[in-house]
Order: C-alpha cells, then structure tokens, then sequence
C-alpha cells in the first residue's frame, strides 16, 4: 500500500515537473537598450544538462573563491564590460560604450537602458556603485578586491546620472577595461538590506529560497537540490538578442548534476544523461571519439590551453628551519646552479610526454606563454631538442662527476638524488613525474616519484617548505600578462621557488620586477609585448621552472547542441550558454523511451 | 584427497618459482621503458606467412598509427628460446643474461601487452608478483609468530594476563586499517626507500594481523593446558616452557599450517590494496598492486583490459592457498577423529 501511495506521489511530481513551464522571454519594448549578437539562430525550448565535479560552495559573485561555484554564478551574472572567450578580445556587456582618457587612468562607461534584473527591477548606475562598494569593502574580503586595488589604492566609482559612471585609477593600467571580466553586477534592491546590516558574507549561500537569488545573466535559479542537482530557467528578462531579434538565451533550463570525477562525469555523458563535458583528459577523449558514432558527439580539440605544468625545485630560503630542513638545503647547493637546471631541462623528453601523457594531444612547453596565447607567445624563444650528451657537458663543467655505477656525484662526492612531489589524485602530473624521473636515471641521478595528497603537497609547497622538488602547474585564466604578475614579481604570492622575497634574490629576478611592474603601466601593447618578451626570455634563460608541456583543451556535446563553439579560456564550453541551444527534441524524447 | 593436496602443492610450486626465477622468465627489464609503444596490446603471434607454415612462430612489429596499433608487417621477427638478452641476479646470488624467450630488436614481445609508459605487463608482472608474494609471506610468518606467542601466553597464564591481550587483539581487529594507514602515512618521512618501503609493509601487514591467529592459538592452548596428561607432566613436575613445548604447543600445529594458507593470499591482497592506494611500493619497482592503480582511471579501465592480468594473477594465487587451506583443513580433521 505504501509504495502503490510513494508511487502516485512519484508521478505526480514527476508530472508537476513537466508542467510547470519555463518562462517565456518577455516581449522586446523600443526602451531597451538591448545588445545583439552574431551567431546562428538557433530555437527555443529544451534544457542541458552539464555534469559538474561538485556541488557550488555558494551563489555569492563576491565571495565564491572556487572554480565550481563560479561555474554556475557565470550563468546567472553579468558583467560590464566581458573578455569574449572565442575572440579573448574585450566586448560591452551591461556598459553598451565607454570612453578613457588620454592619460589611461578614467574610464567613462554608458550603461545599458531600460533592462531588468531576472526579478523584473530596473537595472542603473546604483546599482554599478553598490556592487564596487561590496567588493572594496574590506570587510567582505572579496578574493576580487586585489585586481580593483592598485598600488595599495583603490579604484574610485563615481554616478555621473543614472546610465553614466566614472572609474578613476591611481595610475595608469594597462588593460584595465580585462579587470571589470567577471564582476558581477548586484542588485541593489535585494542586496542592500543585508549588506547594511553586516550579513553580506553569509546571504546567497546555497539554502536561499530561488526567488532572492536575482541577477543580470541569462539564467536564474530555480530549484536547488542538495547533493543532487541545480536547476536554471531562463531569464524572461535578459538584455541580449539574437540576430533576429529573439531574446537570448533559448534554452529553458540549464541543469548542473553534481556527478564527481571527470571520469563520473564521461561515464555520465557516455550514458546519455549530460549533453556537455567542459573539459576532457586526452584518455578520456579518445575514448570518447571511438564512441563518437554511436554516442552521436561534437568532440573538440581546441589546441594548447594557456595553463603551463612544470617542474620546480626548491630554491626557499631554509636558513630559519635549518635544523629540520638540513638535508634539503644540503641539496639547494645543487638546485641553484643554473647549469644543475640546465642540464635537467635538457634532458627532459618532453615529445615523450606529449606523447604519453597526453597521447599527442599536448604541446611541448620551453617557457610560461605557451602557444595557446598568440597574443603574447614569445616565438623567440628557442626550443631545443633533448640532449642528453649537452646534459653531461653542462654536469661536467659544473664539477659534477660519474662513479662506476654510473651514478652522478657532486664535487664533495656526494650521490646526487632528490624526490619530487606530486598531486596523487592528477594522473597527468604523476605520469610526467615517472617520466621525468626515468629521463634523469639517464644521468645518473636517481629521483624519487612522491604522490601527496593534492592539500598536504601545498601545504609543503607554500608553508613549510619541506620538498625537493615538485611538479606543478598554473595559469589557464586570462592570456594577459597582468594575472601572471604574483608568479613572476619577486615579492608575489605564487613565486614558488623561492617565496617571500623581501628583495630579489638575483639579478634577474630583479630585472624580472622591473619589467612587469614597467609593463602593467604601459597602455601600448607592442611596448608591453616587447617588456613581457624580455621576461619570457629571462624565465627560459634561468630556469626558475623548468617547462614540461600543456595539454590542448578538449571538449565535447551530443550532436544536436547549436552554437557550440568552446573557447580556450575558461569557462571553456559554457560561456556563450545563452546562444546554445538544441537543433531537435526527438532524439531526446527516442532516448527517454529506451531508458 | 592426498593426490588434491600434491596438486596444488605443485601449482603453488610453480606460482612461485616463477616469479623467484622472474628475471628468467622475463623477456625485459620491468623499469624499460618503449615511449613508442604506451598502451601496447598483447603481441600477436604467427605461424604462417606468404611462404607457408613456420614451427617456429614469428611476429611482426608494433607502430603507432594515430590512435591504434599496426603490424609492420615488412619484417618478420622469429621467436628465439634461450636468447641472451639485459642481465639479471635471481635471488640476488645468480647472475645471467639467459632469458627463456626474446625477439629481436626493435620488434617488442608483449605477451600481455604494454602499460601507458610502453613497459611489459608480462615482465612487470613477474617481477611484481615478487614484491607481492614475498610480502604475503614473509607478514604470515611474523604475524603467526607473533600471534602464536601472544595466543600461547594469553591461553597458557589466563586471568589478567588473558584479558588484556585478548582484549588488545579485539581492539586491533575493530580499528579501521587502511584510514589508519592513510593517516600514519602523512608523519613517515617523504620519501622511502623501496627496501625501506617493502620492509615497512611486511612489518605493518604482519603485526596488524597477529590478532585471529592469537585468538586461535589461544583456544587451543586453553584446552590443552586442562587436559589430563598435561596436568599429570606438571604433577611429576615439568616447568611451564617444557610443558608448553612438549604438550601445549604441538596441538597448535595444524591450525597453524590452516591460518597460513588463508593468511598468504589475504596479505597479498593486503599488499596490492596499499600499493593500489599509494600508500606501497612506489614507481617504477612494480607490483601488483600500484600495477593495478593505473586501473582507477575509467579510460584506462576500458580500453586497456590486459592490463586486469594482475587482478588475475591475485584471483589465481588466491584460489590456489584457498583450496589449499581447505584440503589441509579436511586432512587435519581426518586425523583427529
């Protein structure tokens, strides 16, 4: 009796599901100051579904610090002026023009007229001074705050009249229109209250009703279920159209399944249940095109991504836990000669990593810009095939020797062996670490491969300093040089191999500086690529990292999603969401009645 | 019954001997990699080409074409017995360069295909299975020492004596192991060596689980210690070591040779589940387990199967001491009745 009564309730709901419709977009009005877009026009209707590692931290644009949260939140936020993924060039968002001063350091930007927020409130220049007066509130500790604060000054926000802000910098910035990338735009009129009254932080976490999350992006929420999924509807009220003057996005809902791994998460697409992978390992990809026929897929290979893995060693200043760290910084005498790193990137095969690491989906990588990053790739750089004859000659001139075991010992005659930590749970990383440590046993130096959990080996990396040597990677966000500035800056937080520099360590670390701090205040780019050639130049001459390879994006969706044209930067497949859109509903429909 | 238990003593023989004289048997070095060859699959073998049937079979080279392999079949490669080959030390005392099978260079024999770094599953296997087994072994020897002496001493001496180890060995069979493990591996120093490694995991496989045999043990020492005739020894005034080694312990015997066969494969599957979590030996000495990790990626697991052949050979090893365990059991019954 009681599973004939779950029953009933099941179906019921599952119909009530059915029927209650999406918004239907709201009538276009001659007051709007919409934005048009090129692309295919596609048709309405439909939902995707999109697998996710897991479940959003938090909803709030101002405090989510994870990639999964801000996944989701890209969807349901705007921003004023946005870097298009395909061109990675900039493009008006909610500010339809702006106008900058000779001088590089105001920025006079016209908002967009007549649009609304997802809850139908107009949207003005209150708004623009609320949301900057949230994430230059100390108190919130926005991980945006950083970009908007520039010599320890803040950017200034001005209302000029309802549709016209003013920003002034402190100084000029190269590039600043990139930083307003990702800022979404706040209500005031929901958020006011709370900000007011201390409780900013902890508003829009994931138990709020659906109907206070109110934003700008093509989708709003609605319906949350923990563990499970997040269901987005479309935005009846969003402020871009189609070429033919249909209100974007076109589809009903956009649904996250929190799946797990990325291979739950290809099983799942393999099964039929998501339509999207954002971004695929090389394995699963080719897994994925022997599939192709009958999963009926778009795979995409998009070339080098922007992120860069690498090899570093430990050049931390280790004289304050001398008594705990000796045999360490026994070792550093090694690591800090330059031709040490010489000959160990010589050394490395990194065809053999393409090769097997990425099944020749990757690219080799000699410096940070990678290939991916055609507007700043410095091709001077030279790539040089792997030696290892060049190897023992640079080992040679640096007082290292061979015993007759063929080990390779220092000048005191010490066997020279380290251990490089890496991640357990990347594959890739791991992979690289087996083939770097075969490439160096060549040499005669023996290398111990250490899985750490992917917390405990930062912890290493930036607290304690308790490593040798680690495989790494960073990078991937925006192709500008500017995000880049805290790895290279001899005082920046991610200056891995040697962290907390009160002053540069060396000459060219000191060169380094100056040409990144030259750069960021030069607003002509062929000066600022000539500056940030010059430090690619540099890093590839001295080693700080020793370069591996980066992987290609990859990506995939069933045949039938429109429009789908993923980009290199994140997020890679889902950035034009609001253009996506599904060519039919049969085979969805054909499928349901297998399952 | 006894024809049964020969049998699979001489399976066991085998098992073993093959991986002892790995090296032999092998046709590469396990830590040799083929970048050219990752993910190679099993070698096929011939017996006839244009020209007719060969005795002697012969195959072709592997190549890499996109994203399968190809024979090249331009050349053909013979399959030479007895070939010399890389040098080997079985047991650490023989040195040769003899191995029982090898093809010419550049062509590869992978009887069970090639990992994602292009090494032998075949070689890899046989060298793992030394690290497994030996490890399986040597942790049922000190763990039965171990639990025989504390079960012995517990059954023996009884009273607070008996409650306290007994109550100890309830505590180590409900602590959770592998969480434990994960946590003690987070204060060992980063890098082990793998001597160093193998070591450790003999000594925490084995002590970890002296806790059933003990129990065992114990019971049957309880019993025995109020048997008539050991009450009559200690009447004519026999000290406890004597009567212990003379009455008590001898009754523990066939237990024993019982818990030994169950233990061995349990400790193997113990070694291959750390290795699996990375918590074992590390790369590039195999084993069995950190040969199986590569299957924790979906991909891999797919498309790869033959590299399951060390889940097989631990199936195999398995069913071998199982039945083993259970003939003894059958024997050592017969007897006491």
């Amino acid at each position: 009796m009681q599973v004939i009564a779950r029953l009933a309730l099941f179906v019921c709901l599952l119909a009530a599901r059915c029927i209650a419709a999406a918004p239907t977009p709201a009538p276009l009005s001659p007051a709007e100051e919409l934005q048009r877009v090129d692309g295919e026009v596609g048709r309405y209707g439909g939902h995707l579904v999109v697998g996710q590692r897991s479940e959003p931290k938090t909803l709030n644009p101002v405090t989510a610090a994870d990639a999964v949260s801000r996944e989701v939140i890209g969807r349901l936020m705007a921003d004023l002026i946005t870097i298009n993924r395909g061109s990675q060039q900039i493009e008006p968002g909610l500010a339809k023009s702006w106008t900058t001063s000779a001088d590089g350091r105001t920025f006079t930007l016209k908002l967009r007229k007549g649009i609304r927020f997802s809850d139908g409130h107009p949207f003005d220049a209150d708004d623009v001074i609320f949301s900057f007066t949230v994430y230059l509130d100390e108190a919130v500790n926005s991980p945006q705050r950083d970009l908007l604060v520039i010599d320890g000054k803040p950017l200034t926000v001005t209302k000029l009249d309802q549709y016209t802000v003013r920003f002034a910098l402190p100084r000029p910035y190269a590039a600043a229109e990139r930083i307003f990338d990702g800022l979404a735009m706040l209500p005031k009129h929901i958020l006011e209250k709370p900000y007011r009254e201390g409780r900013f932080v902890q508003t829009w976490a994931l138990n709020t009703s659906p109907a206070e999350f109110v934003g700008l992006g093509p989708f709003r929420v609605k319906e949350y279920l923990a563990g499970q999924r997040i269901v987005l509807e479309r935005n009846p009220y969003y402020w871009r159209t189609d070429g033919d003057n249909h209100r974007l996005p076109y589809l009903d809902e956009l649904v996250f399944l929190f799946v797990g791994s990325e291979d739950a998460q290809v099983m799942r697409f393999e099964a039929g249940e998501t339509d999207v992978v954002n971004r695929l390992s090389a394995e699963n990809f080719a897994l994925l095109a022997r599939e192709r026929t009958r999963t009926g897929s778009q795979l995409v290979d998009l070339g080098p991504s922007l992120d860069y893995n690498f090899l570093v060693f430990n050049l931390n200043d280790l004289s304050a836990e001398k008594k705990k760290l000796d045999t360490i910084s026994a070792k550093q005498a090694w690591f800090r000669d330059l031709k040490f790193r010489q000959a160990v990137s010589a050394a490395v095969d990194r065809d053999s990593i393409v090769r097997l690491v990425y099944g020749s989906r990757g690219t080799a990588l000699w410096g940070n810009v990678g290939p991916g990053n055609k507007l700043w790739v410095n091709q001077a750089i030279p790539h040089p095939q792997r030696s290892l004859e060049t190897s023992r000659q640079l080992l040679k001139s640096a007082g290292f020797s061979w015993n007759n075991a063929g080990q390779l010992l220092d000048s005191s005659g010490k066997a020279v062996e380290f251990s490089i930590v890496s991640s357990s749970s990347n594959t890739q990383r791991m992979k690289m670490a087996t083939l770097v440590q075969d490439d160096l046993a060549h040499l005669g130096i023996q290398v111990h491969v250490v899985p750490l959990d992917f917390r405990a080996m930062l912890d290493r990396m930036f607290q304690s300093f308790d490593y040798e040597a680690a495989i790494m990677g960073l990078g991937g966000g925006d192709p500008d040089p500017n995000p880049e500035m805290n790895v290279w800056l001899s005082s920046g937080s991610t200056h891995l191999w040697h962290l907390g520099e009160t002053q540069p360590a060396s000459d060219w670390e000191q060169e380094i500086d100056r040409l990144m701090q030259q750069q960021m205040i030069t607003l002509n780019y062929e000066k600022r690529k000539r500056l940030y050639d010059r430090v690619q130049q540099i890093v590839a001459e001295n080693l700080p990292f020793i370069f591996l390879a980066t992987a290609n994006v990859l990506t995939g969706a069933k045949a039938q999603v429109g429009n789908f044209h993923p980009a290199v930067l994140d997020h890679y497949t889902l950035w034009n969401v609001d253009q996506l859109y599904l060519r039919t509903e049969a085979r969805r429909v054909e499928r349901a009645g297998v399952r | 019954m006894r024809t049964k238990t020969l049998i699979l003593l001489l399976a066991l023989a085998i098992l073993h001997l093959m991986v002892i004289f790995a090296g032999f048997i092998a046709p590469y070095d396990p830590g040799a990699q083929n970048r050219e060859l990752p993910y190679a699959p099993p070698t096929r073998l011939h017996f006839f080409d244009a020209s007719g049937f060969h005795l002697r079979p012969f195959l072709y080279a592997s190549v890499l074409a996109l994203d399968s392999y190809q024979e090249d079949q331009t050349r053909e490669y013979p399959v030479h017995l007895l070939a010399r080959g890389g040098s080997y030390t079985i047991l650490g005392i023989l040195r040769s360069n003899v191995h029982l099978f090898r093809v010419d260079e550049p062509a590869r024999i992978f009887v069970f295909g090639a990992d994602g770094y292009g090494r032998d599953e075949f070689s890899r296997l046989l060298y793992g299975g030394q690290m497994s087994l030996a490890a399986g072994v040597l942790a049922t020897l000190l763990s039965l020492a171990a639990g025989t002496v504390i079960g012995t001493v517990s059954g023996y001496y009884g009273k607070w004596v008996d409650e306290s180890l007994m109550g100890s060995a309830e505590l180590f069979l409900s602590l959770p192991w592998l969480y434990f493990l994960i946590a003690v591996r987070a204060f060992l120093p980063l890098h082990l060596s793998p001597a160093g490694t193998f070591l450790l995991l003999i000594c925490v496989i084995g002590l970890i689980g002296w806790a059933r045999p003990a129990r065992l043990v114990r019971g049957i020492v309880l019993s025995a210690r109020g048997r008539n005739y050991v009450s009559a020894a200690r009447g004519f005034g026999a000290s406890d070591f004597y009567l212990l080694r003379r009455h008590v312990f001898p009754e523990t015997f066939g237990v024993l040779l019982t818990q030994a066969a169950l233990l061995v494969p349990q400790y193997v599957a113990a070694e291959a589940t750390l290795s699996f979590f990375g918590l074992g030996v590390s790369e590039p000495v195999p084993s069995w387990g950190n040969m199986l990790s590569t299957l924790q990626q979906y991909s891999v697991l797919v498309s790869y199967g033959w590299l399951l052949a060390p889940a097989g050979a631990l199936v195999v090893t398995s069913v071998i001491y199982w039945l083993l365990a259970d003939a003894l059991h059958s024997r050592l019954k017969s007897y006491s009745i």
